[in-house]
């Protein structure tokens, strides 16, 4: 679709069924992935958003930067693998295979729990070493932007599991092949947030 | 291939058709019914904010008059009425209930893309009206701090409402925006993909680009109301500095320092700018609709309009920090939005003109609709004209504080968007209830609601230059204020609660035709657009038959020549205008005629 033209259009001299007889879709793909399409980037203006004010509240002279634990980096590769996975998964669907599927679908859920919990032990960590939410701001925005990040997370687990009980309930791969697709956009999408973050954490 | 909607494949007739009487009007997935849902919640939540202005204007105009508006409710009551007004009443009416009503209807589509997230979004409504209406009824009742919310003094022991009211406020508005979420992206892709065959973007209605426009801001622009509501708790509740500097509250300190509060002023404004848009876009495209249809005329410049609307809500990212002259922010910034906000004024004006062009040597029909809309027109310039003003730095310091600026806010976003709301309800109340109201009536109830508007918002004005101050419980005796400045706001108070009264006549009017009104026509204006095609009236679940329409024309063929009526349905195949517009037609590939 070339928004020039439609917006140049004059609708009050073009009369009759203008494209044919097709029904009329902007964009050429499932209603699914417009919507998921258009929920990533509210998503992402709410993370830009909490960066602009992280960058913005830095400036102020409390600030006391925090070291972030090296157990990110092992956090970091669990949801790398995660998000591995379902590609892994969306392959095999879009191939309109069966084998594996079970694996590396269940394998990429599984590897998400277990970075939620990895995030949560980090908190752990940081709590018992005397970092605190309200001690200085640069803990509280680790605590938020971190936790905004899981919960982003635990929406897409949701999404997940209903498929993942269509699956075991002898669900057709082809039957879930768009939810398939869609998890794994978000779950990449997820994955280059926290990949942002981690840099922009780490360096300030 | 071609993606085909999910309304034209084969499972078309399968829809979930709604089987008992819960299933039909309760939790039902049909867009109309919740568009009533939506609208039916907004309008009693407006019905509060309305009684709580009314208190406090009398308050004003009558000081201690009413003995439980004391320091602490009048600011609760000046709070709560502005939350509920901009957002559970006004967006919550145009997005949730115009929205959903018009864009299946209005683009031939049987329901929304989403249906199950469409009920989602109103009962999550519901969940966030419950929430707010909730802080009248705990300890320390509703929060006090002004609808913008400003920290430091929203959560210090000086507010009314610091500690229980607050908290159930930003709860509210969080959940508020999981709501306008899921709605949002339901209108966002049903106007993207769920057009019925021949309905390309350049040939909806008005009111549908001005839906499609405003719930894009609400999309974008809400997050960083989100994003502002979960830092203000965490400073509220956990303690953090987000937006709590270093504070001293009855001589000793506060836990809390270095935080910003102009950062929550910018994210505040990042929404609230956009705010504004959300509200008036869909008044726009209505208003454009309505006023076409009774002039008998095309709208004058219909691709403009559709700039325009583009434009303004482009810009309308860019200009927040003209609420923010006066909190002290670097004054670079001043300029840089005082133009901006400048720029917007130009698309804005252009549709003012060509919806006095739409009614020139229109065959102009003066029903209620209409006269509502062009009530609409005047207000609108009016305080659009203030905003011109205001949109100065030098100008805008003097007056930023003072009820100058509640006249042009009231006039612009209040007044403006409420007249174009009540030329809507009428306009398509047939439609909606397959009943006519009373002609009569709802005249009535427009010279009082218009006539009242101004005697309320005009005197403030004179207010504002006199440098009486906004915001204030009383205004005790100062030597600049003089005493007739009081009677002045006595004589407004007298026209708000005789305007708040007669909103009474609407409420008759609409209930009671539901049951008194003559039967209406299917297409009593004799409009063009779809959603007076349909094979009901009302709609039944479905909208449309066993046929979805197919669109041969744009929505304004109004008065062609040559046609046998005045109007020409958008479903209506060509051949049977044989007049001047035929030699017109493109013969690009893609563009196939008919065969009728």
């Amino acid at each position: 679709m070339s928004l020039i033209k439609t917006v140049t259009e004059k609708p009050w001299e073009r009369k009759g069924v203008i494209g044919g007889m097709e029904p009329e879709g902007t964009f050429d793909t499932e209603a699914e992935r417009v919507a998921l399409t258009f929920f990533l980037v509210i998503a992402t203006v709410i993370f830009s958003l909490f960066m602009v004010s992280y960058y913005i509240r830095m400036e102020l002279p409390d600030w006391e930067p925090l070291s972030e634990p090296a157990q990110l980096w092992f956090n970091t590769g669990l949801l790398v693998a995660s998000s591995a996975f379902f590609q892994w998964a969306r392959n095999i669907v879009a191939r309109g295979d069966s084998k594996n599927l079970y694996t590396s679908f269940f394998g990429a859920g599984v590897l998400a729990i277990l970075f939620i919990v990895a995030q949560l032990v980090t908190w752990n960590h940081l709590q018992a070493g005397g970092f605190y939410l309200s001690s200085n701001p640069a803990n509280a925005f680790y605590y938020l932007l971190t936790g905004l990040h899981a919960l982003h997370l635990a929406g897409g687990l949701w999404v997940w599991s209903k498929s993942a009980i269509r699956l075991v309930s002898g669900g057709e791969p082809e039957d879930i092949k768009l939810s398939i697709e869609l998890c794994t956009v978000y779950w990449h999408f997820l994955l280059l947030v926290w990949i942002v973050m981690f840099a922009v954490l780490s360096n300030t | 291939m071609a993606y085909v909607p999910l309304a034209d494949q084969d499972q078309e007739m399968e829809m979930h058709h709604p089987h008992s009487w819960v299933e039909k009007y309760v939790w039902s997935q049909d867009h109309k019914v919740i568009a009533i849902q939506y609208g039916g919640l907004a309008v009693l939540t407006g019905i509060v904010g309305l009684v709580l202005s009314l208190l406090f204007r009398l308050q004003l105009g009558f000081p201690e008059s009413v003995d439980f508006v004391d320091p602490n409710f009048y600011y609760q009551a000046v709070t709560m009425h502005g939350m509920i007004m901009v957002v559970y009443f006004l967006t919550a009416l145009f997005l949730g209930g115009f929205g959903n009503y018009m864009v299946p209807l209005m683009l031939g589509a049987r329901d929304m893309v989403f249906p199950f997230l469409n009920m989602m979004s109103v009962w999550t409504f519901l969940i966030s009206v419950i929430i707010l209406m909730a802080s009248f009824f705990v300890g320390g009742g509703p929060t006090g701090a002004g609808w913008t919310l400003y920290p430091p003094q929203t959560t210090m022991a000086g507010t009314p409402g610091h500690d229980a009211g607050i908290i159930l406020m930003l709860v509210s508005l969080a959940v508020f925006v999981v709501a306008f979420t899921m709605g949002g992206l339901n209108y966002v892709v049903t106007i993207l993909q769920y057009r019925c065959r021949g309905m390309t973007l350049m040939r909806m209605p008005l009111t549908i680009w001005g839906i499609f426009v405003a719930t894009v801001l609400g999309l974008f622009a809400f997050p960083a109301l989100l994003v502002a509501c979960i830092m203000m708790m965490f400073d509220t509740l956990l303690g953090t500095s987000f937006f709590m500097p270093a504070v001293i509250e009855s001589g000793s300190p506060l836990d809390y320092e270095g935080g910003s509060p102009i950062l929550f002023q910018h994210l505040f404004w990042f929404f609230g700018h956009p705010e504004v848009y959300i509200v008036a876009l869909p008044a726009f495209g209505l208003v454009s609709d309505v006023l076409s249809v009774h002039a008998r005329k095309n709208i004058f410049g219909y691709r403009m309009m559709v700039w325009a609307i583009i434009a303004i809500g482009g810009l309308s990212f860019i200009v927040w920090a003209h609420h923010m002259y006066v909190s002290g922010m670097n004054p670079y910034f001043g300029f840089f939005f005082a133009t901006t906000t400048l720029i917007i004024a130009v698309p804005t004006a252009l549709k003012v003109y060509n919806w006095l062009l739409t009614l020139w040597e229109g065959d102009i029909r003066l029903n209620a609709p209409m006269y509502f809309a062009i009530g609409f027109i005047f207000t609108f310039i009016h305080g659009g004209l203030t905003g011109l003003f205001l949109g100065n730095v030098v100008i805008d310091l003097p007056l930023s504080d003072t009820y100058f600026v509640v006249a042009h806010f009231h006039l612009v976003m209040g007044v403006s968007p409420i007249l174009v709301l009540f030329a809507a309800i009428y306009h398509w109340y047939p439609k909606l209830s397959g009943r006519m109201y009373n002609e009569t009536m709802a005249k009535a109830h427009f010279w009082i609601t218009f006539l009242g508007a101004y005697a309320i918002y005009l005197p403030m004005h004179y207010l504002g230059f006199l440098g009486v101050p906004r915001r204030y419980y009383a205004l005790g005796s100062t030597d600049f204020i003089p005493a007739s400045a009081q009677e002045l706001n006595s004589s407004i108070t007298i026209a708000a609660l005789i305007v708040g009264t007669a909103q009474i006549l609407f409420f008759i009017n609409i209930i009671g035709s539901l049951k008194w009104g003559k039967k209406a026509d299917p297409n009593p204006w004799g409009a063009a657009s779809l959603e007076w095609q349909t094979p009901d009236t009302p709609p039944k679940h479905g909208n449309w038959g066993d046929e979805l329409p197919t669109v041969y024309r744009w929505a304004y063929d109004y008065s062609v020549p040559g046609a046998p009526e005045d109007f020409i349905p958008q479903n209506t195949p060509e051949r049977v205008t044989p007049a001047a517009s035929d030699e017109h037609i493109d013969t690009d590939k893609d563009s196939t005629l008919a065969d009728v």
